[in-house]
């Protein structure tokens, strides 16, 4: 007999994973496996999370070396390691208090990598200013959201905070807004135009609670997770023009923003974009933009460190933000430093920069052959169609469920892409996500799986999952 | 002619205003990190650009201070005030960031299977891959093994087990799970008087209600049931008291529960049903002769079954503290114990908005539940460092008892444990009238005047609480014994010369 049944009513109304039923299956899998039982299969590939690394690609090698030689500086006084890293960890070090990484930071991060960030983003932009100030670092970009909405969501008015955000859209942040007692007000994609984002909708979505709650934000992801679009700079300006006219905040998170494989596809930020559009809107539009080092490339999601940039916040409430931080959120100091490199790589000259180079080819180029092949493969198989991945670190193709297989799951309990999903896991040795994780079209379904994988990874992923389909499609015929 | 947008906002006005914001987040104070921080960071600014003046005269005008340096004894940050990393803990990390140091022979056998473990156990083979929100199983499983070590054999179950970003997070994580209700049924929480301000800013941003007990200063801050009884029953009038909070040892007054305090806490909050979270991350920080760290959890399963199936708690740790300092990992966690099931998977949801805890921070905590063993190579050094640590802590609290309580004004209690110290100091009423004239409580006016005047950064009592009427600073002592000696002198003629002015 408990005492302590209730709880929070905001953490009870937080929508529960998906993931957790599949985990559970994946772990039964992964022992039985271990104590030797035959399946189709040797290995479970687990593509579920937007993790390069554990998918098998490589960590970047300068990165690796500079945090090694920073957590145990007598490697500054081996020749293993290459000049440049050797300095670029000696001044890492010295701007860590005491010069040791296991110091605290200051309150929102270690200023001299908040000054490579921001000069980062300055470059990024083609020279719109930005300034260390208005940058808090935080164990990831979804810790910094966390905060921002912490202040925009006003538990005591009398009408509910209201969120816009995407459907299909990443969880984490659906899980975070519930858990503050937000109301999320869904816009939905155009899937057949490859994901785009419609002002119109954006409208319709509005008027839809008026009344119901009270709208202050609307949240982005470009580019897009599930979604894959890399919205073009006219899709950019209209959203600017919409919550400027609807006063709302924008809240853009761009962590993809280094991920972008489209041929035609070119990442350009929000505050860019809004620099561009010039008085009013560039001094007016609320802005938060958030980034991090657990994409691109570099792919250091464990690491924990992810940053937001405000613009046109009102310098009274940057005051309580700023505080908000300090109390909650310090960053890992090795987080912050894959932070430092990732925004300042290195350059031509450097002696480290040819393997650099060399890494972020090799992984572009596999990535640019993934998304060619998930695209090719998967509208080629009869049940699946997948609109092009411009960016991202995701496919999210439709799937066509067969209607027994659909009851199936309604028997059983369950949404019919997330039993989609355990028996794929089951039969197959591959643990993706259903696209009821993320929202999507009522009677649509969807997977989730990361395209951020070797080469030779991604074409068994493709053949274990038309295999395993043709099969599920015949049972229940 | 201004037209209104759709949720009411005139154009031209801001979304994000005061009057908009979270309520809430306005009320979150944290004075480890406030206004006196803020300040000292500004002077450290100025001294630098002093120093740049002297090196190319004519250029940015700095201010001239009677001193060079800002010493920063307001966080419990022992890297930052020159205490070195285990050299262990740091071969490891360093092997598992940068594999290919798995080939170098300099790094002893020990270090490199510890490390092939851990990455075994990541996504990947790497420290970059998202672990499970809840932490790496195998590490988990470690933490509980150590645990019970620790507890002469107590059971812990690894699933009861949260790897977190530090206690901190843990800790507002708990708390964001427990609070409910609304207005008189508005979830009340128990602290200590004074406390560690993260409690204070966590309950504030959650909007529950804080219930204020107070500790005895005359008896070494200990902590007294009656009080207890006086904060519940006055609390419960307007609030919904479920929680108590506990540190231990304390944070920042340093006493060490002793066991029969421990057995009388856990009685009250089974008797009164309260939830009890033990806050412990400075537990192999006991210096006093006759003290000793008793874990919650240990106390109650030998108050038998009554107890220990009945109770309901938390307990907490961290890598920031003890011989480590390792503050800049943000690893920790909290053991659950006698949680209902249902509401573990709540826990489950909350946990999930984090992804997961940073891994070097878990890997960190691996090590340090799992430290080298008597057959192994790393084994003297490891004991030989960590007792240095400890041993230089042990000294400067003595050291720093011993000089405050000369001071004629200032009392100090023993330094028992954890890190820092908490005198009360006698401030003159002349200097509370200029003090609130100014507008500040009379220990920031003081402390402040000491930053200005001694470069010595130190967090005034009114930011930890205190009874009325009395007034406080904490100071850490963790700057090295020389400087420390230095800093206590320095404060006490500053003593001094301030009772003097004001009198």
């Amino acid at each position: 007999m408990y005492l302590f049944t209730e709880i929070g009513s905001n953490v009870k109304n937080m929508k529960q994973l998906e993931y957790l039923v599949l985990a559970k299956q994946t772990k039964k899998v992964i022992n039985e496996l271990r104590q030797g039982v035959i399946k189709p299969y040797t290995e479970v590939i687990d593509v579920c999370w937007g993790d390069p690394h554990r998918a098998g690609i490589k960590p970047l090698s300068f990165v690796r070396q500079v945090l090694a030689a920073c957590l145990y500086p007598q490697l500054l006084e081996s020749d293993k390691l290459l000049v440049d890293v050797r300095q670029r960890a000696k001044r890492l070090l010295e701007a860590c208090d005491g010069g040791s990484v296991g110091s605290y930071s200051p309150t929102t991060g270690i200023p001299e990598i908040s000054q490579k960030v921001s000069e980062f983003i300055k470059k990024r932009d083609g020279g719109v200013p930005s300034y260390p100030e208005n940058i808090y670092i935080s164990p990831g970009s979804q810790w910094s959201l966390a905060n921002i909405l912490n202040v925009l969501v006003n538990p005591e008015a009398s009408l509910r905070t209201g969120v816009l955000t995407p459907v299909p859209c990443h969880i984490t942040t659906i899980t975070s807004l519930m858990g503050m007692g937000a109301v999320v007000i869904p816009y939905y994609l155009n899937e057949e135009q490859g994901w785009t984002l419609q002002v119109e909708e954006l409208q319709r979505a509005l008027e839809s609670v008026k009344g119901v709650c009270n709208p202050v934000a609307l949240y982005v992801i470009n580019p897009g997770n599930p979604s894959g679009l890399v919205q073009s700079r006219k899709s950019i300006q209209e959203v600017i023009q919409f919550v400027s006219e609807k006063r709302l905040f924008l809240l853009a998170d761009e962590v993809y923003q280094d991920c972008v494989f489209g041929e035609t596809a070119e990442f350009v930020s929000y505050k860019k974009v809004l620099a561009e559009l010039g008085p009013p809107l560039s001094d007016t539009v609320e802005l938060a933009s958030f980034h991090s080092a657990s994409k691109g490339f570099m792919g250091e999601c464990g690491l924990r460190a992810g940053y937001v940039e405000l613009v046109n916040v009102d310098p009274t409430v940057m005051q309580y933000i700023e505080n908000l931080f300090s109390t909650f959120s310090g960053a890992p100091t090795l987080g912050q430093i894959a932070l430092e490199v990732m925004t300042n790589p290195p350059q031509p000259g450097d002696p480290s920069y040819p393997l650099y180079k060399k890494e972020m080819q090799q992984i572009r180029t596999t990535l640019v052959q993934n998304v060619k092949r998930v695209y090719e493969v998967l509208n080629s198989l009869p049940g699946f169609s997948c609109q092009p991945v411009e960016g991202g670190a995701f496919a999210f193709p439709t799937i066509h469920l067969p209607p027994k297989a659909i009851q199936r799951a309604k028997e059983a309990g369950m949404e019919p892409d997330t039993f989609y999903c355990l028996r794929l896991v089951e039969e197959a040795g591959l643990l993706i996500s259903p696209g009821c994780e993320f929202g999507q079209k009522e009677a649509t379904y969807h997977i989730r799986f990361c395209i951020m994988t070797p080469q030779d990874t991604m074409v068994e992923i493709l053949k274990r999952l038309s295999n395993f389909h043709t099969k599920f499609v015949k049972e229940f015929s | 002619m201004s037209r209104e947008a759709t949720n009411g906002v005139p154009c031209g006005a801001r979304v994000l205003t005061l009057d908009t914001m979270n309520p809430n987040v306005r009320r979150v104070e944290y004075a480890v990190r406030g206004p006196i921080v803020q300040r000292a960071v500004q002077i450290e600014k100025e001294l630098r650009e002093v120093t740049f003046k002297t090196r190319r005269p004519g250029t940015t005008r700095g201010v001239k201070k009677p001193f060079t340096e800002v010493i920063k004894a307001n966080i419990g940050d022992a890297h930052a005030m020159g205490q070195r990393p285990i050299t262990f803990f740091r071969q490891v990390l360093a092997l598992c960031s940068y594999p290919e140091l798995l080939e170098d022979n300099k790094f002893p056998e020990d270090a490199k299977k510890r490390a092939r473990r851990i990455l075994d156990a990541c996504g990947g083979h790497s420290l970059g891959a998202y672990s499970a929100s809840q932490g790496i199983e195998c590490i988990r499983q470690d933490v509980a093994r150590y645990i019970e070590r620790r507890d002469g054999g107590i059971s812990s179950n690894p699933d009861n087990i949260y790897l977190s970003t530090g206690a901190s997070d843990a800790i507002v994580t708990i708390l964001k799970m427990l609070v409910c209700g609304e207005g008189r049924d508005r979830t009340g929480v128990m602290i200590s008087i004074p406390q560690y301000p993260l409690y204070s800013a966590a309950l504030a941003d959650l909007g529950a209600v804080q219930i204020s007990y107070y500790l005895e200063e005359e008896s070494c801050w200990s902590l007294n049931v009656t009080e207890l009884r006086r904060a519940l029953n006055e609390a419960k009038q307007h609030c919904k008291p479920r929680v108590l909070c506990i540190i231990n040892p304390g944070n920042p007054t340093g006493q060490v529960q002793s066991r029969q305090c421990i057995e009388d806490v856990i009685r009250f909050a089974k008797e009164e049903h309260l939830f009890l979270m033990a806050d412990e991350v400075y537990q192999d920080n006991v210096y006093a002769d006759g003290c000793k760290f008793h874990s919650f959890k240990k106390v109650l399963f030998e108050m038998g079954p009554e107890f220990s199936s009945k109770v309901e708690m938390a307990s907490f740790h961290s890598t920031s503290k003890c011989y480590m300092g390792e503050c800049g990992f943000r690893g920790g966690y909290m053991e659950v114990i006698n949680m209902d099931p249902q509401v573990k998977a709540q826990l489950t949801k909350l946990v999930s908005v984090r992804l997961c805890p940073p891994v070097p921070g878990q890997a960190l905590l691996d090590l340090v539940v799992n430290p080298p063993q008597p057959d192994e190579p790393s084994y003297s050094t490891f004991m030989k460092e960590r007792k240095a640590v400890l041993a230089d802590l042990a000294e400067k609290a003595r050291l720093t008892e011993e000089i405050f309580n000369t001071v004629p004004g200032i009392t100090c209690n023993p330094v028992q444990g954890a890190m820092y110290t908490f005198p009360r100091i006698a401030l003159p009423q002349k200097a509370i009238d200029k003090a609130k004239e100014q507008g500040l409580v009379p220990d920031m006016f003081y402390c402040m005047r000491l930053l200005e005047e001694e470069g010595i950064c130190l967090v005034p009592g009114s930011g930890f609480g205190q009874k009325e009427g009395t007034f406080h600073f904490r100071m850490t002592i963790l700057p090295p014994t020389e400087k420390l000696k230095v800093v206590l002198q320095k404060i006490r003629d500053f003593h001094l010369k301030f009772t003097q002015e004001f009198s």
